[in-house]
């Protein structure tokens, strides 16, 4: 007897097979969609955003794509979520990490319909894994003692991850950059320190770092434009009109002369405030919050530099680099600790005035400044700085290293199939199916680059065949080259995250026999 | 629809808009709701099992879950149907009182109610079926009893908790790192367990996700973890040897809950006003420092000015702790939770050895650590993993060992997994059948059939062929007199579940019989279900 409406109306449930294929399909549409992205050769995607303006951004960041897609199937969502987290976690890779889970998946629905129990596959997939991550970590290059060498490793991998982005024609000027930048944060993995600041016009090429740090601020009207040796009070503190904030306070005169007097009362207040923190000795004042005219006027008269409305980020970043704190009361001026740097002037980017610091005392932090044509592009480019410095502060704190172009999932496949040989079992499919899933990616970097991939992936794995080789894709040549020689390089954590995550998603969505979908909730009619 | 009708048969009105109800009476409205019920057990019955495979539900908010757990599946997936939504109820109360086998519970009314409808068919009356039914329970409970074993184990030989909370985990997606996962349920439980007294405070274990890593990187954190940050961004990241403040007062100025009005007329008024807010803020912060405190740990938010002052005195700060969280600081650090300044005492001071910031990823994410508190009872696990759903599932995973572990404290008696103690409760019905007179006879019989469906459904689910499997187990339990037969699963190679080590605790598998039997009896006696059609 059927059962009706077990369910909510508008709810759809599918079973077994069904189910399957509804996930299979699901992922594998999003993986097919970044797959092109993929490599050094990889396209960009445009997409539209649907609110106002149909704003427009261009990227071949995966994360970003799958980011602003509205998936409605679930299984692909399961793939966007691990992308939206290798992003958090190591910042590059997030393409990969979601064509690989996509092959696997691939992989999979070609034994399931062989009749092999998701199960079973599942535990082969487990053997492949652990297998394929034991190869990575003999593989792996440790440069940490040698500075001259893991300095070139950071160059290598800098190199290698701005090589598919926007950034790649000036990719080894932009390496430079972020391994500049990286290494002076001395293994702090805290990327705040390294502002990036977006100004349009001039060339990819003119973009620079800066040693100091740059504020997008104007100085106060009639305030020194330059002083050396300056020493800075951070605040967060109103210089409006102070109020007074015990609940329920209210002033209530009853002449005019009371309120000039109490006007005048608070004047006073706000003198007074300025006098105090001009008592600390200071050249340079810089506010979150607004500064008022009077305030600024009085600072001008004292010759200090005053800055209203640095955003938090703006002082946290400035506290950090100068060594000030950020301090909110002025009584006690002899032991509030000031920041200090050598030098403030205003500098000219383009049309658009800036307050440079140099000379800070903690060296850790620093200013890249990049140009270009356009607002699309600087986005883009600095979507690609981000991943690439995300990567080496990764390298900075695990500094374990691989070679690139298809070398580790080459190495990984090699070790599989002969794990798969040794395996009695059905499970020796499911692994010799994970070998296959890895060889894609060489496989799809080569199509990418509209080379043979066929031809370039079997000679690939000839080549893995003799112990301790160093083949990967040549994308350049097109053919078949030595990373070492090539100076290819990729994290190891990376690719672990990559392997890891990417096992595990597949494994869940392989694991579900049932979807249901609830009725989508109703919005209320209130008419 | 009609209920009843006068000479000339027209309808009697009694219930009101009556037309517009749908009524099913007798025969048909059995049949309609243990067609229902067993819709929702079919759904469950491919989770049962370490083989069992997980359903992906869509909440109407479109976030997707990934789960096996039987609670969690009925419960996201939103039933509409009134008998359904019994057994919905039923495995959530199996997952309040027991905290495992949520998935058993309703595959076994499920195969219950299947039994049942046969016997309807048959002619017998369904309130028959319902006392069989009843008899049957007990006499499983009786036995189940009888089969089980006490188990030692103390502080130091956890080993046996060990085996049964990786029972509990191996049908879960984390069944991948279930030794570790185990060790660590059974730890935090043991941490909290009064063993005296043989009772286990659930509340104390927090559980604490956070996306990113491995899940080998879940650990079990003798403190508690906060998921917030100092005030100010350069207060100290470390503070060892912490005296806390537990407050639940803001460091603002007070706000009087009577309403008033300070009336400023004059210039003195003012600058007394001023001075005086000055001097509050003073005053607050002196008097954290007075007591000796290190560390303060506030439920509200702090004012610009108190925070600078905090930070000026050395007085690192954590504002917006949630009230549970700051609960829980308080059990684990000893320390008295202040509700104002002027109680502030030395004695009320929680101590713990270190409190640190940890930082995570490349975004800015950071959590408080508050480890080796003065009182450790109170424990966090924190678990990492690669994705979203992945950190629900290991949570409720973690949850339904924990509940093991627990029940295991105060129950330290055990049956084996594996559907060996279905199996052998089966046997003893079926032959307590035979003495039993009248009609009851059938539906003891009956019960006995549906306890197999246990582990026809495990073999079924682990590819094995169910009934040549189920039938072998039986024949071997029933000739070696050994009730620890089961379906071999993991096809380690052995039947006998006291090898393998499959153990479920005895009172989880009393409560799903007579849990089971009771929603069953419940449903077995509508006769008549009335329900507003559709319009």
């Amino acid at each position: 007897m059927p059962v009706e409406r077990l369910l909510k109306d508008d709810a759809t449930e599918e079973k077994g097979e069904r189910a399957r294929m509804a996930s299979f399909v699901g992922a594998m549409a999003i993986a097919d969609l970044v797959k092109t992205t993929l490599g050094p050769k990889g396209m960009d995607k445009i997409l539209q955003s649907t609110g106002r303006g149909r704003n427009i951004t261009v990227t071949n960041d995966g994360a970003t794509i799958l980011k602003s897609l509205h998936i409605d199937n679930p299984a692909a969502k399961v793939l966007v979520d691990i992308s939206k987290v290798q992003d958090d976690e190591v910042g590059d890779g997030t393409t990969s990490v979601v064509v690989l889970a996509g092959e696997l998946l691939r992989e999979a629905e070609k034994l399931v319909s062989m009749k092999i129990h998701p199960m079973t596959i599942i535990a082969g997939y487990r053997m492949a894994v652990e297998c394929a991550r034991d190869a990575l970590l003999r593989k792996a290059m440790d440069n940490k003692q040698d500075s001259e060498k893991f300095r070139s490793d950071l160059m290598n991998i800098a190199m290698t991850t701005l090589s598919s982005k926007i950034l790649s024609q000036d990719k080894e000027y932009f390496a430079k950059l972020a391994v500049d930048a990286v290494l002076r944060l001395k293994g702090s993995t805290n990327l705040e320190a390294i502002q990036i600041l977006k100004k349009p016009g001039g060339s990819l090429g003119d973009s620079f770092l800066d040693e100091g740090f740059i504020l997008d601020k104007k100085i106060g009207i009639g305030q020194p434009k330059r002083i050396e040796n300056a020493n800075i009070l951070v605040a967060n503190t109103a210089m409006d009109t102070d109020k007074v904030k015990i609940y329920g306070a209210r002033v209530r005169v009853d002449s005019m002369s009371k309120v000039a007097e109490i006007e005048a009362a608070e004047k006073q207040k706000m003198r007074e405030k300025v006098q105090k923190i001009i008592a600390h000795g200071i050249n340079c004042f810089i506010n979150r919050q607004l500064i008022y005219n009077f305030p600024e006027e009085l600072f001008a008269d004292a010759g200090i530099l005053a800055i209203e409305h640095a955003d938090f980020e703006g002082i946290e970043r400035l506290a950090l680099v100068t060594g000030g704190e950020i301090a909110s009361t002025f009584d006690n001026p002899e032991s509030v600790k000031l920041g200090h740097c050598k030098l403030i002037e205003e500098i000219m980017i383009g049309e658009d005035k800036l307050i440079k610091f140099s000379g800070v005392e903690m060296g850790q932090a620093c200013t890249i400044v990049l140009r270009g044509a356009s607002a699309h592009v600087l986005d883009e480019a600095e979507r690609s700085l981000h991943d690439a410095l995300c990567v080496l502060t990764q390298t900075v704190a695990d500094s374990r290293v691989l070679l690139g172009g298809g070398w580790p999932e080459m190495l990984m496949a090699k070790e599989v199939d002969e794990l798969a040989r040794k395996t009695p079992g059905k499970r020796s499919h499911a692994i010799d199916a994970f070998s296959r899933a890895l060889q894609a990616i060489p496989t799809i970097i080569a199509d990418n680059a509209g080379l043979d991939s066929a031809e370039l992936v079997s000679q690939l794995r000839a080549e893995h065949h003799k112990e301790g080789s160093n083949a990967g894709i040549d994308v350049i040549t097109g053919g078949v080259g030595d990373m070492q020689k090539l100076g290819i390089s990729e994290s190891f954590k990376v690719k672990q995250a990559v392997l890891l995550s990417a096992t595990e998603a597949a494994e869940m969505i392989l694991r579900v026999d049932e979807i249901i979908t609830c009725a989508p909730r109703r919005r209320e009619d209130r008419m | 629809m009609a209920l009843a009708f006068d000479e000339y048969g027209r309808p009697f009105i009694i219930l009101k808009e009556q037309e517009r109800k749908s009524r099913l009476r007798g025969l048909d409205a059995q049949k309609a709701n243990i067609a229902a019920g067993r819709a929702v057990a079919r759904i469950l019955r491919t989770s049962l099992g370490p083989k069992g495979m997980d359903k992906m539900l869509q909440s109407p908010d479109g976030d997707v879950i990934i789960t096996n757990d039987g609670a969690t599946i009925l419960e996201q997936m939103d039933v509409d149907n009134q008998i359904a939504k019994l057994m919905v109820e039923l495995s959530r109360s199996q997952d309040y009182e027991i905290g495992d086998g949520t998935t058993g519970v309703v595959v076994m009314a499920g195969s219950l109610l299947e039994q049942a409808e046969k016997l309807l068919e048959r002619g017998i009356h369904p309130l028959r079926v319902a006392e069989g039914y009843e008899v049957a329970s007990r006499i499983a409970f009786d036995h189940l009893e009888k089969i089980s074993q006490k188990f030692e184990f103390g502080p130091d030989n956890i080993e046996p908790l060990v085996q049964t909370c990786m029972t509990t985990l191996s049908s879960k997606i984390v069944n991948r790192c279930k030794r570790a996962l185990a060790e660590i349920a059974v730890k935090a439980v043991l941490a909290v367990a009064d063993l005296e007294r043989k009772d286990v405070n659930l509340d104390l274990i927090k559980v604490e996700g956070k996306v990113g890593g491995k899940l080998e990187d879940t650990e079990l954190i003798y403190g508690i973890v906060v998921d917030k940050d100092m005030s100010h961004p350069q207060m100290p990241k470390r503070i060892e040897d912490a005296n806390i403040a537990i407050l639940t007062c803001p460091f603002e100025p007070p706000k009087p809950k009577t309403k008033h009005k300070v009336d400023i007329d004059t210039v003195e008024k003012f600058q007394t006003l001023r001075e005086q807010e000055r001097k509050y803020f003073d005053d607050m912060v002196q008097k954290c420092k007075d007591v000796g405190a290190t560390l303060v740990i506030c439920q509200w938010g702090f004012d610009d000015e108190a925070n600078h002052l905090l930070m000026h005195r050395n007085l690192p700060a954590v504002r917006w702790v949630g009230g549970v969280e700051l609960e829980l600081i308080a059990i684990a650090t000893g320390g008295r939770i202040v509700p104002r300044f002027q109680e502030l005492s030395p004695e009320k001071l929680g101590r713990a050895g270190i409190v640190r910031e940890k930082s995570f990823g490349t975004t800015k994410d950071r959590m408080l650590y508050i480890e080796q508190c003065a009182n450790s009872r109170a424990v966090t696990i924190f678990i990492r993993g690669g994705n979203k759903m992945m950190i629900e599932e290991t949570k409720r995973s973690l949850h339904d060992a924990l509940c093991v572990a627990r029940n295991l404290i105060r129950n330290n008696s055990i049956v084996y997994g594996g559907g060996s103690a279905e199996i052998s409760c089966s046997v003893a019905v079926e032959a307590a059948a035979d003495r039993h007179p009248g009609v009851e006879q059938y539906a003891i019989r009956s019960f006995a059939e549906a306890l197999d469906a246990i582990p026809l459904a495990l073999a079924e689910n682990s590819g094995l062929p169910p009934i040549d499997t189920l039938t072998a187990v039986k024949a071997q339990q029933i000739k070696e007199n050994n009730p620890f037969c089961g379906i071999d699963c993991n096809d380690v190679g052995t039947n006998d579940m006291k090898e393998q080590n499959v153990f479920e605790t005895l009172i989880g598998k009393q409560q799903q019989i007579l849990l089971a039997t009771q929603v069953v009896k419940m449903i077995l006696k509508i006769d008549d279900v009335i329900s507003p059609s559709e319009y």
